[in-house]
């Protein structure tokens, strides 16, 4: 999970990707330190009977912390300071000791403003193949 | 019923400050180790930082005002924008939210699916727009089975 030599021009073509971000088990510990971090209080996440009385079966994880997840996979492949675009949209839930996996892939590199860019297509998904973030994003490439 | 007379409504905004700290705890809750959040003196933000503005809001968002039914409302996602790099550790911020659009679409399994469409603004102490969160909501015909979806807070 540590950053590496950044990705060069060259090297993103379409098609290209990264090497996979894989991710847990996750706990209820992971849920209760993103919502400290974030902000998010929501009893639902880390409240038992809460959860059950809302008719789950146990709490469930932040959508907020896999989105930023799999933005941690973007911005190690890509850079922290070069993300211009991120974008998401909530699939399934995510469950205590579920594990999950980032992944991208460059849809498009172009020119625009001086600066070379690269769009991406992302997804964070469950051990079972089910898509938990479908996301997008656009890195300027120095 | 949703009230599209909402669309162009500002809330009053509040100002935030963007710290080293903070940074660092976020990212590791998501469970970066990448050193320019970590090591770095100034770090630049996470992507998804901004949600932290949590912390400094005093509330009041445009929400009520468009009248969703909130026992019917699902989150449709998230789109962050940058105007250059995420704001680094000691930038002053000020938020702003208005509501965008208020759209309506018919859903797969009948009945009518509300679109609001929020975009907060971040402006740096020049006034100079740096970042946007656009937030989709949608709220559905019917309130959605126990276990399917939870709106999703801050």
């Amino acid at each position: 999970m540590t950053a590496t030599v950044a990705a060069t021009w060259d090297d993103l073509q379409e098609g290209a990707s990264a090497e996979a971000l894989v991710v847990g088990p996750l706990t209820r510990t992971d849920f209760v330190r993103y919502q400290g971090a974030s902000g998010d209080f929501n009893p639902i996440h880390h409240d038992e009977e809460y959860a059950k009385s809302a008719g789950f079966p146990t709490v469930f994880s932040v959508g907020m912390l896999q989105a930023g997840i799999l933005a941690t996979y973007a911005t190690d492949w890509l850079g922290a300071e070069n993300v211009r675009t991120y974008g998401f949209q909530f699939r399934e839930q995510v469950w205590p000791g579920d594990t999950l996996t980032c992944r991208g892939t460059v849809t498009n590199r172009y020119e625009e403003d001086g600066e070379r860019r690269v769009d991406l297509e992302l997804a964070c998904t469950r051990q079972d193949g089910g898509t938990a973030i479908k996301g997008w994003a656009t890195f300027v490439v120095s | 019923m949703v009230d599209k007379s909402a669309i162009g409504m500002t809330d009053d905004g509040f100002d935030m400050v963007v710290e080293r700290g903070k940074i660092r705890e976020f990212a590791r809750a998501t469970k970066s180790g990448n050193p320019a959040y970590l090591d770095e003196p100034v770090p630049v933000s996470p992507p998804t930082f901004l949600v932290t503005n949590a912390f400094w809001s005093t509330g009041g968002g445009p929400f009520g005002r468009i009248g969703l039914d909130m026992r019917r409302v699902l989150d449709g996602g998230r789109e962050f924008v940058f105007h250059g790099p995420p704001p680094a550790a000691g930038t002053k911020l000020t938020a702003q939210t208005r509501v965008d659009d208020i759209y309506e679409k018919e859903g797969k399994r009948g009945g009518t699916m509300t679109f609001v469409v929020t975009v907060q603004e971040f402006r740096d102490e020049t006034g100079e727009l740096v970042a946007e969160m656009r937030s989709t909501v949608i709220e559905t015909g019917q309130a959605p089975k126990s276990g399917a979806n939870e709106k999703e807070e801050g």
